[in-house]
């Protein structure tokens, strides 16, 4: 059927309602984004298939992902009049016990929490039931107190790939009221009053960018959406994607509908399948009701997207090296201007976007700009959603306000780092951001703090280092990945920032002199004011910022030799403790280059020959008596773990 | 390379946004790495010269010039899996496969594939699934919190031998 009115868009609310709440029906919902899926919600979600075969009183469906993937595969168990319950940590042996005991169903031990009651901002709120006694609500958590969902206003609640879902919790009504009571104009100022910037990291705001692009007069113009998440250790859009997908459609919509385009692009990358997957599903489910196509709405304005595939540039993030792939070519920067509101994709006016920039569109439409400015800070208004990973205990992707202060997201929500360890700092902004050191975590996080600290909001990349963190070498690991990705244009970027890898290895094979340091300051200068575009103006900040906050550490690396936080293989060593050896010989099978030999039984007899050691840490692993530790010039760290310390 | 084939993937492009792209990459979804004779064709088809897709496979690091074995293993290198150990998951890999360190192909990319054709080792930047650092991904199944000793176990799972 195609929507036209509003009847038809509240009987389709009706029939969503009806999967989201069945009024005599248990809902059971596996969180199935990619992150659920790879610890095992799809063969949860399998085993419930088989075993609910026969149940005409269940309905199972997929969600995406809440956010809280430290405790994942969730699954979510809605029993009408009471709401849902999660259970975290669900694995397939507990299955039978989910199913077998819905009336009981708070009583099991996996509960994490409950919902009541959810806003899902562009409907009213939801009542989901009654409240089960004795369950924390999901607010009530410490990792979700201090968060505010708005980006993250259905994920991990509906199914994303049912369109009906999406409108039940008022999805597409933003765009009835953008094409059937709002000019272009209106649009743009309210998403102008509303003061949001660029959820990419630059921060650019979003109603300029709009109004630049909808000035120029031309028969065609386009809206790209930027889904080329590349910053590592960044993956809110690709939540955004896989668990919501027609709020980014929507905002694309409301956007073209605003600049005049008629046609979208999703430029995505390769690396994400099933967001790719749900994407072209809910196109073509909005196509089939009318909300793609000609005569949107019935108003008379057509829109189209179709999806681009990236394949592995990391530069195909910045704007006009992105237009460049989407046309076939190479993914090399050009200068700007003319800026890709006046010449884009096709020589035609372009505007582009981060998914989670479309994803608030839906929201500023709907509710207002001033509403919308009552979330986060004056400079900084609404939320941002960060993925919280390393070392750190509650990983997974979390919203707050903008203005929140660092400790905040890292203590409050992420709950400091593993095992007890001391966290050392924050990294913002993937390759072009910085490390920030505790000394700063008061600092509320917004766009010009992030800049003033030496680092950059970016995408949403949040990844906190602890005491065994080597913050050389995380210079190091930057750089090796800004040199791989360096498109090769500007002489700067591509041999300036190979000169600055190849000191900063041999420092971390303890051949740097303390004018290595000066060398990578000036090294860094140079490139950031000839770079043409972002990668490189930004590529030494990772270098600029360690060695401002963390100098002890590289001077600990040219002077004494010594890596205090055992990472740099070159100046580590592995030993037995002979005091603690019982001759098992695990280290030995399990050492892939038969370094390790003893007399099994006798623990005194275990020696590591330093020579064939390759310091690959499978012994300090596999060792189940701590007898193997690893040491460098006097720093010694017993089980500290190498991998699996977490 | 069967001709049929490509052909019907080039048709599958009607737009022209990402349309290079994406015959790449479906050519290579079906023959994991790009046939020499199946960028010719392209070539031909869409007469676009032959240097500039040459130029197009080896500027992204998605493509393949070269054969690859049955199954492929990525190790993700980004900044979530460095901090926890990704390079050690992916020496430990190396010296399990037994294949060279440092190895690289002639364009200049980190992929190495075994003596016997059966697994293929590359990288990648990110797979987006930094909560379960490290990860890896074998074909299509992404294995999350990964440890060296794990490792054995996974890759038993699609036929390897302990030497």
């Amino acid at each position: 059927m195609k929507i036209n009115t509003l009847e038809d868009l509240i009987y389709i609310r009706e029939v969503g309602l009806k999967k989201l709440k069945p009024r005599d029906k248990v809902r059971v919902s596996v969180g199935m984004a990619t992150c659920g899926i790879s610890v095992g919600g799809d063969v949860v979600f399998e085993e419930l298939k088989e075993k609910l075969k026969n149940r005409d009183d269940v309905l199972l469906t997929k969600t995406g992902c809440i956010g809280f993937c430290h405790v994942e595969p969730l699954v979510n168990v809605f029993i009408p009049g009471k709401g849902i319950l999660i259970y975290h940590h669900v694995q397939t042996k507990d299955v039978k016990k989910i199913i077998d005991n819905f009336s009981e169903a708070e009583k099991l031990d996996n509960v994490l929490c409950q919902i009541d009651k959810w806003y899902h901002i562009t409907s009213d709120e939801i009542v989901y039931g009654g409240g089960f006694t004795n369950i924390p609500r999901w607010s009530e958590l410490g990792f979700f107190k201090p968060q505010r969902k708005l980006v993250m206003r259905n994920s991990g609640i509906i199914n994303p790939e049912d369109i009906d879902e999406y409108i039940a919790v008022g999805g597409y009504s933003a765009l009835f009221k953008a094409l059937k009571k709002m000019t272009p104009e209106e649009i743009i100022n309210e998403v102008k009053k509303s003061g949001l910037r660029g959820r990419g990291g630059a921060g650019f705001p979003t109603g300029v960018k709009w109004e630049l692009a909808k000035n120029e007069q031309s028969d065609v113009k386009y809206v790209i959406c930027n889904a080329d998440e590349g910053d590592p250790g960044a993956y809110m859009n690709r939540n955004e994607m896989e668990s919501d997908p027609h709020s980014v459609i929507e905002g694309m919509i409301i956007g073209g509908y605003a600049i005049g385009a008629h046609k979208g692009i999703i430029y995505i990358r390769a690396e994400y399948p099933l967001a790719l997957y749900r994407l072209q599903k809910a196109i073509n489910e909005a196509k089939n009701y009318g909300l793609l196509g000609k005569n949107i709405l019935g108003s008379g304005f057509d829109f189209d997207i179709t999806i681009s595939k990236g394949a592995g540039a990391f530069v195909c993030g910045e704007e006009t090296a992105l237009i460049a792939s989407i046309e076939g070519d190479i993914g090399r920067p050009r200068p700007r201007p003319p800026f890709p509101a006046q010449k884009g994709l096709w020589g035609k006016p372009t505007n582009i976007n981060n998914v989670e920039t479309w994803t608030n569109i839906p929201l500023i439409v709907k509710k207002g700009g001033d509403w919308f400015r009552g979330f986060g800070n004056e400079k900084s208004p609404g939320t941002k959603v960060f993925s919280l990973v390393g070392k750190v205990e509650n990983v997974g992707l979390v919203e707050v306000e903008l203005g929140t202060p660092i400790k905040t997201v890292v203590y409050d929500i992420g709950g400091g780092a593993p095992s007890g360890k001391k966290v050392k700092a924050v990294q913002t902004g993937g390759p072009s951001g910085g490390c920030i050191p505790t000394k700063f975590f008061d600092l509320p996080i917004d766009y010009e703090n992030l800049t003033s600290v030496g680092s950059i909001m970016g995408s949403g990349g949040l990844v906190v280092m602890d005491e065994n963190t080597c913050m050389v070498d995380t210079a190091k690991f930057f750089l090796d990945f800004t040199v791989d990705e360096s498109c090769g244009k500007c002489v700067p970027c591509r041999e300036g920032l190979k000169h600055m890898l190849f000191i900063l290895e041999n420092i971390t094979k303890g051949n740097g002199k303390e004018e290595d340091i000066k060398t990578l300051e000036q090294l860094s200068e140079t490139i950031k004011t000839t770079s043409l575009c972002g990668l490189g103006q930004t590529a030494p900040n990772p270098v600029i910022t360690t060695i401002k906050y963390f100098k002890d550490e590289y001077l600990e690396h040219i002077n004494n030799k010594r890596c205090p936080a055992l990472v740099c293989a070159t100046l580590i060593e592995f030993e037995i403790d002979q005091r603690k050896c019982t001759g098992c010989a695990v280290c030995a099978k399990r050492c892939p280059v038969k370094a390790i030999d003893g007399i099994i039984g006798i623990g005194e007899t275990f020696r590591i020959d330093p020579n064939k050691c390759i310091k690959c840490g499978t012994c300090l692993d596999v060792c189940k008596l701590g007898a193997v530790i690893k040491t460098s010039k006097g720093v010694v760290n017993e089980k500290q773990g190498h991998t699996s310390s977490y | 390379m069967n001709k049929e084939h490509v052909e019907n993937i080039i048709r599958r492009y009607e737009n022209p946004e990402g349309k290079i792209l994406g015959i790449l990459e479906d050519i290579q979804e079906t023959y994991k790495y790009l046939p020499k004779e199946s960028l010719e064709f392209v070539s031909k088809k869409l007469g676009m010269p032959l240097s500039k897709l040459y130029s197009i496979a080896t500027f992204y690091s998605f493509f393949n010039l070269k054969p690859v074995g049955e199954h492929i293993i990525t190790v993700c290198m980004g900044t979530a899996c460095h901090v926890r150990g990704a390079k050690d998951i992916l020496n430990n890999l190396i010296e399990l496969l037994k294949i060279g360190v440092n190895e690289t192909t002639e364009d200049g990319k980190f992929f190495l594939t075994t003596e016997d054709k059966h697994f293929s080792l590359n990288t990648a930047r990110c797979f987006g699934c930094c909560s379960m650092a490290p990860v890896i991904r074998v074909d299509d199944k992404i294995f999350g919190y990964v440890t060296i000793k794990d490792l054995p176990k996974i890759l038993k799972a699609y036929g390897w031998k302990s030497k």
